[in-house]
Parts: structure tokens; sequence; C-alpha cells
């Protein structure tokens, strides 16, 4: 028993470690164009590094059929586009002030992060 | 990305583009034409798009001289893609309900069979084998039917985010997990626990299918309003070229293209009217009910309906520039922002998988530790019933639904709202506060009374006071101008005209002297005016302005001006009042013409004689009070004051709007709008509210009840299965209920 309680503690510590206090591996766009792909409730990648002080222009390719996936909010920004399927949705960002935007669909599945430095 | 400064995005299919290095040299090619800002060749599908100030045919002139061809890919499309958007949805809708019928297939017939005719644990080895066969074939309908959880769930696991397909991934597969251990190796197990649940993981992929399927049709309903704006877009336009008349596509038809409608179609773009007069229904844009008439000059605005006449009109705003493109853009724009109402339930979604992960984990050692025998049993059970009932969708799409139906509900009533922030906050206001002119009154001033003295007679008079204001810019003057036109009096030469500021206009007409003006232009000329002070003061008191007219030495009349009161104001003013916001009238005009006016419609606190600068003043001082201020406004002086308002409201008659500036255009003349836009924010707001708590109070007692908490006191644990549907139900109820705001009618006078 003592031992099924420590494999859950265990458990428990992995999941906070590996959800919250792991970061994930940034990908650098230096000419600040990325190309993100949405499927399976993921945006590929999630995690992009830009350049601050330029523009930022984001292509997703909508692969998921869920209605989801439908809408991109980059709630700081203030900027919404709605994305379709096989359609080149293209999404223009002012210049960035240096820090972290998210970007989510409606719900909050769909989760990735602008990291303007 | 905002077309507001005359930049528009194109896109062109390109024809004879075969290689990769074609894109190059095309791209090259339209870059170096003068307004281009942006190319973007997309190879794979052969489509250039273009960003700049440049006119279509020019781009593919540029494309046609590489040796290329290219042809515009139609903006209309907003149609065709909405058609496409449709069908995608048919088609996920019939995808989900295949794997409803496959994972309801074989979960029902098991479920059923637990319940009724033998129990699912397993004691001999004939049950080993039959039962293994089943969780093969549930293997197989998991797979078939619920891939889309396990293939998001494992991605995002990649990605070190969780989201609702790991909660059902999770779910499914302990229990489909736990029931193959049973199988297998029975032996880890006591034998009250060899149980076996792989009714539980069919009919739970099943029954969240089936949620996800009610949703694509539920989600469908919530955009109803952006469609019907969009369907007000004509197809085609009657353009006439080199005196031929054409039909064209809409997107073809250029600035001051002049083009033909006839009664009963409708206007493809906004111009102005060249020939001919007609009564247009512009109610889809305007929510104002009655057909407007309109004749030369007038404005249109496309997407209204021509009734009555045939008309040849100018083409003034095309493509996406015309009113109505632009209202659906802020329609789009604003239904998809949040109100902060809504932020505290997404920093919760945001970290509310884990933490249910964790609850779940919790829940099990619990049962373990200090739960009946067979404890393991009771473990997996809760373990999955938490993963299974926790939805974080609901709580995610509780804000965005109710937006979406909301700022669209309020499009067709004619009400623009900026974004989801402006409709909160329009449904919180305490004090609002009004301009007169134009907003509570027409704003165009007309004669109301004229009284003549010494005998006079008006058809003599009233050409002359007629002929001497024709020269006068004073925007009173031209409401006597046009009385005397409606009268069909016609107008003389006056000679020796002059204005004198503040006061009047003289002149000289066949020797006499003309004065027309207020009662200091009578003192200054010694005129005695004395028999008409009474009359004076009754107009004056009656929100009338009184004009005097001397021929000659003698007071000859009295004309009176007056700005009239909308009809309806009154009415909407009374509805504002039952709401319970405070009114404030504001007005440049003199004491004694506003406190008629606010009399007159029912405001105690008005405001006279205010300069633009201290109408400002005014929203401030009461911002510092405490209260949520609202302005409502017309004119241009009025923008600070707009501006500072925690809301402002911009009346907008339809065709001439600022729909960018303001928080709230009002594209209807009338108070109700405003009145309307106040019921249908808070409506809103109440909805969101219901769904907000909705969703909170179903994740709050759910998790706890699943977890089993309800076990020691009542014996009462919830099956997965009745998880798996209550968590299909939790996002489906907070979508209907976002749906019932459609049938929200906001006019109850």
């Amino acid at each position: 028993m003592l031992l099924i309680n420590i494999l859950g503690a265990v458990l428990i510590v992995a999941i906070v470690w590996w959800f919250w206090l792991y970061k994930p591996q940034q990908v650098e766009f230096s000419d600040n164009q990325v190309d993100i792909i949405v499927n399976d409730g993921v945006y590929q990648p999630s995690n992009i590094q830009v350049k601050a002080g330029q523009e930022v222009q984001l292509r997703f390719e909508r692969i998921d059929a869920a209605p989801c996936a439908e809408m991109v909010i980059f709630p700081q920004l203030e900027i919404s586009k709605e994305l379709k399927i096989g359609k080149d949705n293209r999404v223009m960002l002012p210049a960035l002030e240096k820090g972290e935007y998210d970007f989510h669909c409606q719900m909050q599945m769909y989760k990735g992060k602008l990291i303007a430095i | 990305m905002d077309p507001n400064n005359g930049t528009t995005n194109q896109s062109f299919i390109i024809e004879g583009a075969s290689c990769a290095s074609c894109v190059s040299k095309i791209e090259k090619a339209l870059n170096d034409v003068p307004g281009v800002e942006l190319v973007e060749m997309n190879f794979a599908q052969r489509i250039v798009s273009v960003d700049g100030n440049v006119d279509s045919s020019v781009l593919i002139k540029t494309v046609q001289n590489i040796g290329y061809d290219a042809k515009l890919m139609s903006n209309e499309s907003e149609q065709d893609a909405l058609d496409e958007k449709a069908q995608a949805d048919e088609a996920h809708y019939k995808k989900l309900m295949r794997n409803v019928y496959m994972a309801l297939g074989l979960g029902v017939p098991l479920m059923l069979y637990g319940l009724f005719i033998g129990d699912m644990s397993v004691n001999s080895s004939t049950q080993r084998i039959v039962w293994l066969i089943v969780g093969l074939v549930t293997l197989g309908i998991m797979v078939a039917s619920g891939k889309h959880f396990y293939v998001g769930a494992w991605q995002s696991f990649k990605n070190h985010s969780a989201n609702m397909d790991t909660l059902i991934a999770l779910g499914t597969g302990t229990a489909w997990v736990y029931s193959m251990i049973v199988l297998i190796a029975p032996d880890m197990l006591p034998e009250v626990a060899r149980h076996v649940y792989f009714e539980a993981s069919a009919m739970i992929i099943g029954l969240i299918n089936l949620g996800l399927a009610f949703e694509v049709k539920a989600r469908g309903r919530t955009s109803e309003a952006i469609k019907r704006l969009i369907g007000l877009q004509a197809k085609t336009a009657r353009v006439i070229r080199n005196g031929q008349e054409l039909d064209i596509a809409i997107e073809q038809v250029k600035l001051d293209d002049i083009i033909r409608v006839r009664p009963g179609e409708k206007l493809p773009v906004d111009g102005k009217i060249t020939e001919g007069k007609s009564s247009v229904d512009e109610s889809m844009l305007t929510g104002e009910p009655m057909p407007v008439s309109k004749s030369i000059g007038d404005k249109l605005v496309a997407g209204s309906l021509n009734k009555t006449g045939s008309m040849l009109f100018k083409a003034t705003h095309v493509g996406k520039d015309t009113t109505l493109s632009h209202i659906i853009n802020m329609v789009k724009r604003a239904q998809n922002s949040k109100p902060s109402i809504g932020r505290l339930a997404d920093v919760i979604s945001g970290y509310f998988v884990p933490i249910v992960m964790i609850l779940a984990v919790l829940a099990g050692l619990a049962w373990l530790n200090f739960g009946p025998q067979p404890s393991i049993a009771y473990a997996i059970a809760a373990v999955t019933t938490v993963l299974i009932i926790a939805c974080p969708c609901a709580l995610g799409l509780a804000t965005p639904m109710s937006v979406m139906v909301g700022i669209g509900k309020a499009a067709e009533a004619g009400i623009l709202i900026r974004n989801g922030e402006a409709l909160q906050t329009a449904s919180k206001i305490t004090t609002m506060i009004l301009d007169k002119t134009g907003t509570i009154t027409q704003g165009q001033p007309i004669v109301t009374d004229v009284v003549m003295y010494n005998q006079q007679t008006q058809d003599n008079i009233m050409p002359m006071i007629a002929s001497l204001e024709n020269g006068s810019e004073h925007p009173l003057a031209e409401a006597i101008v046009s009385y005397a036109k409606e009268q069909a009096y016609s107008l003389s030469q006056v000679n020796e005209f002059d204005a004198i500021t503040g006061k009047g206009v003289t002149g000289m007409f066949q020797d006499q002297r003309l004065l027309f003006g207020n009662i200091a232009l009578m003192q200054q000329f010694n005129i005695d005016v004395s028999e008409a002070t009474e009359k004076a003061q009754a107009l004056a008191s009656d929100a009338k302005t009184p004009m005097y007219f001397a021929l000659g030495d003698t007071f000859s009349a009295m004309v009176a001006v007056a700005d009239p009161i909308k009809s309806d104001s009154i009415a909407a003013i009374k509805r504002l009042q039952k709401k319970g916001v405070h009114l404030v009238m504001l007005t440049g005009d003199n004491e004694a013409t506003a406190k008629a006016v606010a009399k007159r419609v029912g405001i105690d606190d008005y405001i006279a004689q205010v300069l633009p600068q201290d109408k400002l003043d005014e929203v401030l001082k009461r911002q510092e009070r405490g209260e949520v201020v609202g302005m409502t406004g017309d004119g241009i002086n009025d923008a600070p004051a707009l501006a500072q308002a925690d809301v402002g409201f911009a009346i907008g008659t339809g065709t001439d709007v600022a729909i960018e500036s303001a928080d709230v255009t009002l594209m209807r003349g009338s108070l109700h709008g405003l009145a309307d836009a106040l019921a249908i924010s808070q409506a809103t707001i109440r909805n969101i509210k219901q769904n907000l708590v909705g969703a909170f109070v179903y994740n709050v007692a759910g998790i706890p009840i699943a977890a089993g908490v309800l076990y020691p006191f009542f014996g009462i644990l919830l099956n997965p299965i009745v998880a798996g549907a209550a968590m299909a139900m939790s996002s489906l109820t907070v979508v209907s209920n976002a749906n019932r705001l459609r049938l929200f009618k906001p006019q109850n006078h």
C-alpha cells in the first residue's frame, strides 16, 4: 500500500512537472515568418520565438475539422482570425514589444505562445 | 492587415506557373508595381496574394507581361466561404455520427447485458476468452471512432499541454487497460475485483462524439446574424459602360461606375443617385422598419433593397469599402473578442486539465487507502469517472458563444458593438449623457410658426424673408428657404445684403429696407416689436426660436424656427429611465430652448450652453463620482466626450457612419436603438453569467461527486457512463443557452 501511495505521489509530481514546470523548447524564426499546422489538438510549432520590433507573419494551416480549431485568438493583441480548412490563413501581427504572447482557440484547448525577444 | 488606410488584399489564381522559380519571378514583378506592399505566393495552390493600393487589372497585366496569366479570385467568396464551411460542418457532423453509431452499437448492448443479464465479472476460463474477444473488439471500436481523442491526447502530451482529449483518452484508456489486466493477469487482483469495464469505454466514446455532433449543429446557429448580413450582398450589378448595360460580377464594379437598379433588386455597392427616385428598404442594415424615400443626390447603401422605382446611381464605395463590408468585418471581429467577465474562466481552463488529472490520482489513492473491498475496482471506477466528467470546454465556451449571438443580435437591430468589452460595460451604465441636437431632436430646424403683424399677408412677406435669407449661411436660414420652397414661393434678388453677426441680416428690396433677425437686431434699428412680446415668450418656452421681420421701419412678421424632437424620442427616453439609467441632456442652445426640450421629453437633468470641451468635462466629472457614463452623440464635436465616456454611442444615419470610431454605432437615428443596445448588452451579459455559473457549478459539483465524496454518506457513486453523458451534455447546454439569446426581443415598447 505504501508503495502505491508513493507511486501516486510521484505521478502527481510528474504531472506538475510535465505540464507546468517544464519549459518546452522554443522554435526560433528569425525572419518572423512562421508556418503553423493546426491538427490533432495542437499547434505545431506551439512555442515560437520571434524578433521583437518587427511585424510577424503567421500562416496557419488548419487540418483538424473539429469546430474547436476554427478560431485562433491572440488575447493580448486583441486579434482573432477564423481558420479555414485548406486555406492560406494569414495573420499579420504588428511589431511586438519584448515579451510573451499567448494564442489559443476559443476553448483554450489549442494553445501556443509567441516569445518576442 | 487592417484595410483602413486604403490597403486591400487581393488574391489571384496564377496559370502557367509550373516551376518553383516562376514563384520568385512573379513575386518580384508584382513587388515592383508601385503601391504594392506585400506579395505572397503559394506555389502549391498557385495562388498569389497581394496587399497594397493597386487596381487588380494592373496586377493582372503585370503577370501577363512576364508570360503567365492571372485571374482575380472573387472576394465575394464570403458567401462561398460560408457555403464551404456549412458543407465542412455537415461532413464533420456525419463523421461524428458514424463514430456515435459504431461506439454505441457496441456499448449499448454491452451495457444492457451488464444491467439485465449477467454481471461483467470474470470467473471462468470460458468467460475469459469471450471477454478477451469483446475487449479486442472494443479496442477496435475505440480506435475507429475515437482515434481523434487518442491522437490529440498524445500530440498535446508531447507538447507538454493537456486538453479535453487528454481526459477522454485517459478515462477510457484506464477502463480498458484495467479490464485487460483482469483478463490477462487475474491473479494480480482479488477475486471480487475481477470485473471488466469495456462497456464504459465504448459508451463514453459514443456519447462524447454525440455531444460534439450536436455542438457542431448548435454552433452553426450562433453565427446566423453574420450569415444574414453576408447574404445581403448582391452577386452582380447592372453597369452602364459605353452606353451599354452589362451585368457584371460585383467585384468588377469600379468607382464612379453608373449602375442601374430596378424595383425589387438589392443595391450592389454604395453610391449616389444620379437619375430617378425610389423608396429604399434599409431595415437589414439600420433596423429602421420604414422604407426611406430617395431622390437625386441621395446616398444609397449596398445591401439595402430598392422597393418601387428604377434609378441610376454612381458607385462611391465598392468592394471592401462598402458600408456593408465594414459592418460585416466589424461584427466578425467583435464576435471574436472577449469581455473581461470571461477572463477568470480563461485562467482556470488554462490549468484545468492537469488539476483534474491530479484530482483523479488523489481520488484513486483515497479509495485504495480507505475504500471498502474491492478497493481497486472502486478506485478504477472513481479515476475514470473523475477524468470523464470534467469539462473544460463548457468553461471555455461560456463567454464566446454568448458574445457571438449577442453581437450578432445587436447587428440585426442596426446596433454595431465594437467589442465584447463595450458590450459588457454597456450593460453596467448608470448615467447616460445625451446630446440634444441630432440625438433627441432631428438636428434639422424647420419653420414651425409664421405670425403676421400690421395687416401684412404671408404671401407677400414670406418670399421677401426667404429671398433675404437665401444669402445667409446660418443654419436657421436653410429652414426658412426650404419652407418657402415647399410653399412654392419664388425668390427674388436682394441688394446690399449684410449679415450682422449674432443678430441677423439686412438687405434692400424694391427700395425698401428688409431686416430679419432676433430682438437685438430690432432694438438696434429702433423697431417696436412690443405687440409680439407675449407670443415670443410663448414660442420660446416651447423650444422655438422666434425671429422678427421688419419691412422698412414697420415690424411685419414673426417666424419661429425649431429643431423638432424625433417622433419616438419621448418613448425611448421612458424606456431608458425605466431601466434605471439617469439621463442628462447637454446642448449648446440657450437655457429657454434647453429647458423646453428637456421638459417635453421628460429629462430633469440638463445643461444648456455647453461648449464641446465642456461635454468632455461633464463626462469626467460624473466618472469621478463613480458613475459608469455612456455618451450618445452624433456630431464631430462630440468626439472627445464619446471617447472619454465608458461607452460612446454614435448615432449614425445609416449611410454615413464612422463605424470604427465609436464603441457602439446606432445605425438608426432613433433613440430606441440606444435602449435596445442597453437591453441586448444586459441580456448577453446575463446569458454569459448563466453559462459561467452553470459551467463552474457543473465542474465544482461534478468532480467531487465523481470522486465519490457522497459515497461515505449516501452510498452514491457515479457510473463512468453517466459521467460521459453529463460531460457531453454540459458543453451542449452552454451552446444551447447562448442560442436562447437569439429569441431575445429588445423592443418592448
